[in-house]
């Protein structure tokens, strides 16, 4: 018997999520089996487009007091590292493509171009993030311990800087990130020690501060009269990459329609649960191939959360398919434009600054796209709820 | 390394950080990993209907080999790096690596390395290893064994030999079988290093004078238990001879390789769980599936040499559980125990510290 059910799950019967558990697994085992030398090529495209582009950038920001290089230099490395962190980082230290058995490119060998050590985000962001999607109180990525992302947070004052606070946490995110691993909120609470805080801030420093030195320090001074403008622009090419991954990873799990679940959901939850409270608990972005490739295909945000560990490249093929078993099942597939779903996101941080706050916010989806009941459904019948 | 280049060395890996000044390099030049050492299959020549052999130009400096030592080729297949052990044929100090590949039927990779590899491919290569070796002094009476393509360890054992010491080939003896003259890896250049050397090179085919027998074997070298012995080739006959040297003969003179990993009828696990605790990755081992197999099929990079229970690179310690030793019929339970992942099965859930 199912304990808890989510507000969207609510009408499926225990074999219909049984049945809808083997489905996905079915899409899953049919792309690890078909994972082949096209696969590796893309990838290693990939890295060499990125080495390419970091490489090519940097060189031009040698003369960055030409104003043409300046934009072309920080243009190309503003790419290089949102690549480097989305479609590299990110999907390679969540081991998808741990199958080519390259040391080069494997989720234990690899380090990547951001303030927290990879080894430390893989343990926060693999385990905690992915295995306890939206459940308050369990997914601490759920509003970063700072922020109120749902009515069912409580309210606290400080919240009502949320809107404000949010702008300088887009700018820093990849410093933002760093010291929420830290878990300061878990030392306040007691729950870890402040000896192991401090070390683990002692790993990030040692790690950070050669990046630092690298960007606002090494490059400028090699570019010679042009150290300033080197500096501005290897800090701009950081900020447009911080404003990016914020702006994308915001829209994955924060937007209008994606739920948020109790500690109690997880009790018993059987596989087809879980990825019902993934699919519930994610939203994607629409666009073309190169945004997919430029927010690390964190687009398919749905896909990514039912298959962490499935190559990037296949979300956008898998995606129909899902949205097929969500119709089927009728369930909802959350997606939107970046910028309508971003502005979703913004105003539900202004709105839940304030106490209370509406049940759009964390209950049940309300817009839904490209979704229609069919008729003639193969497996069950189900009753459509109501959005 | 001199001051000087230390320091250019440091500089570059300040600018490039947290990527290494190779991640960089490797991608222009790919060869150039040092995580990974490449060679290019700069030529590609046809033995035999079966045997084809390659010959590898290092990225970086050439591993050093003893003759009669094998060394690991990682080729990609499906986009998989997939490793495999192959004798080294040339000599030590050649400006080429060369290996000599037999397709074996149903054999994946040796099928593809030895029919489709063209010269340009690039391949991985391990250090090389082995004990197969010829010791430092070369005894003065040699016996060489060997069948099929069990020739290609002796191979780089006689030319080596041919070049540095051809004395010692001198009163000699190589039995060699295959199926027909044609068959035979290498045959013209065995015949004609027979002939420069006064090696006595005795080529048994089996297609039409059947196996060669220890008993045979004793009568075609009458002189043989004064010899030292180097064999070489299928598993039956390395068991027959060296049965017949542990009854008749000193066994401490005969020296064996064997390089298809034995069959496991009698020994085998259970399958279950494998845990490798450095990575976390974990895996579903089926019934006598060694560990090594079962963590690479999930994605795990695992230290692997020869993966026939030979070199022990890829040795590890067992943390919990038990597995069994598909080499010995051994099983290991202790914790802390190392045990060799690619001959090692599971009997039940285990967790190894790799």
């Amino acid at each position: 018997m199912r304990t808890t059910t989510g507000v969207a799950d609510a009408h499926l019967t225990e074999e219909q999520v049984d049945a809808l558990g083997a489905e996905l697994d079915a899409i899953r085992a049919s792309v690890v089996d078909s994972l082949g030398e096209a696969d590796a090529h893309y990838i290693r495209t990939v890295v060499r487009v990125q080495r390419g582009l970091e490489a090519g950038g940097r060189t031009l920001l040698l003369f960055s007091r030409v104003p043409a290089a300046w934009v072309a230099g920080t243009a190309a490395l503003s790419v290089a590292k949102i690549l480097e962190n989305m479609e590299l980082g990110h999907n390679i230290l969540h081991g998808q493509w741990d199958w080519m058995r390259d040391p080069d490119i494997h989720s234990t060998t690899w380090e990547w171009d951001h303030a927290s050590p990879s080894q430390m985000w893989k343990r926060s962001h693999n385990y905690e993030h992915h295995t306890f999607t939206n459940v308050r109180g369990k997914d601490r990525d759920l509003g970063y311990a700072i922020m109120r992302v749902t009515p069912e947070q409580p309210w606290h004052p400080a919240y009502l800087l949320q809107p404000i606070y949010n702008i300088g946490l887009s700018a820093f995110f990849e410093w933002a990130i760093a010291i929420y691993d830290i878990e300061f909120d878990r030392v306040q609470e007691g729950t870890k020690s402040w000896d192991d805080a401090k070390a683990e801030m002692k790993t990030i420093w040692r790690k950070a501060r050669t990046q630092l030195a690298k960007d606002y320090v090494l490059f400028p001074l090699l570019s010679g009269r042009g150290a300033v403008s080197t500096l501005t622009a290897n800090a701009a090419a950081a900020l447009v990459r911080n404003v990016w991954s914020h702006a994308v990873i915001f829209c994955g799990h924060f937007p209008d329609g994606v739920e948020t679940f109790d500690e109690a959901r997880l009790e018993n939850e059987s596989r087809g649960q879980w990825y019902i409270r993934q699919l519930l608990g994610s939203a994607n972005l629409t666009g073309g191939p190169l945004f997919h490739i430029m927010t690390g295909n964190l687009s398919h945000q749905i896909e990514h959360h039912l298959f962490p560990d499935v190559p990037s490249n296949r979300y956008a093929e898998i995606a129909p398919q899902v949205q097929d078993v969500c119709r089927r099942y009728g369930l909802p597939y959350s997606a939107g434009s970046l910028p309508r779903q971003y502005a979703t996101v913004l105003r539900r941080l202004a709105r839940l600054a304030f106490p209370g706050g509406h049940k759009r916010y964390g209950g049940s989806p309300a817009p839904v796209r490209r979704l229609r009941p069919r008729t003639g459904v193969r497996l069950p019948a189900v009753a459509r709820r109501a959005a | 390394m001199a001051p000087l280049a230390r320091r250019v060395l440091a500089a570059a890996r300040a600018l490039t950080t947290p990527l290494l000044p190779e991640d960089f390099v490797s991608v222009w030049r790919p060869l150039r990993s040092r995580r990974a050492p490449g060679a290019r299959v700069v030529d590609v020549r046809r033995e035999t209907a079966d045997a084809t052999t390659l010959l590898l130009r290092s990225g970086t400096r050439l591993p050093a080999h003893r003759p009669g030592q094998f060394v690991g080729l990682g080729v990609q297949v499906d986009g998989v790096w997939t490793w495999r052990s192959y004798s080294i044929t040339s000599r030590p100090g050649d400006p080429l690596l060369a290996v000599t590949v037999t397709a074996v039927p149903g054999g994946l990779v040796s099928t593809r390395l030895a029919h489709q590899t063209r010269p340009g491919t690039l391949v991985r290569i391990s250090e090389p290893s082995g004990e197969f070796l010829l010791p430092a002094a070369t005894p003065e009476k040699l016996l060489f064994v060997t069948a099929g393509s069990g020739i290609t360890p002796v191979m780089g054992m006689l030319r080596t030999l041919a070049a540095r010491n051809p004395a010692a080939l001198d009163g000699a003896v190589h039995v060699h079988s295959d199926r027909t003259a044609a068959d035979v890896v290498f045959g013209p250049e065995l015949r004609t290093l027979a002939a420069r050397t006064g090696m006595r090179l005795v080529e048994r085919h089996t297609a039409t004078q059947g196996r060669v027998c220890p008993d045979a074997l004793t009568d075609l070298v009458p002189d043989w238990t004064a010899r030292h012995t180097w064999a070489c080739g299928p598993a039956d006959m390395l068991d027959d001879l060296t049965d017949h040297w542990e009854r008749v003969g000193d066994p401490s003179a005969l020296h064996v390789e064997r390089f298809r990993p034995p069959t496991w009828d009698d020994a085998t696990g259970t399958g279950g769980r494998v845990t490798f605790a450095t990575s976390g990755i974990t895996a579903d081992a089926g019934e006598g599936e060694p560990l090594m197999a079962a963590g690479e099929a999930a994605g795990a990079l695992l230290p692997a040499g020869c993966r026939m229970g030979i070199c022990h690179t890829c040795v590890g310690p067992l943390r919990s559980g038990a597995v069994r030793d598909l080499l010995t019929g051994d099983t290991h339970d202790t914790a802390g125990q190392p045990v060799r992942t690619c001959v090692s099965a599971p009997l039940g859930d285990v967790t190894i510290d790799l």
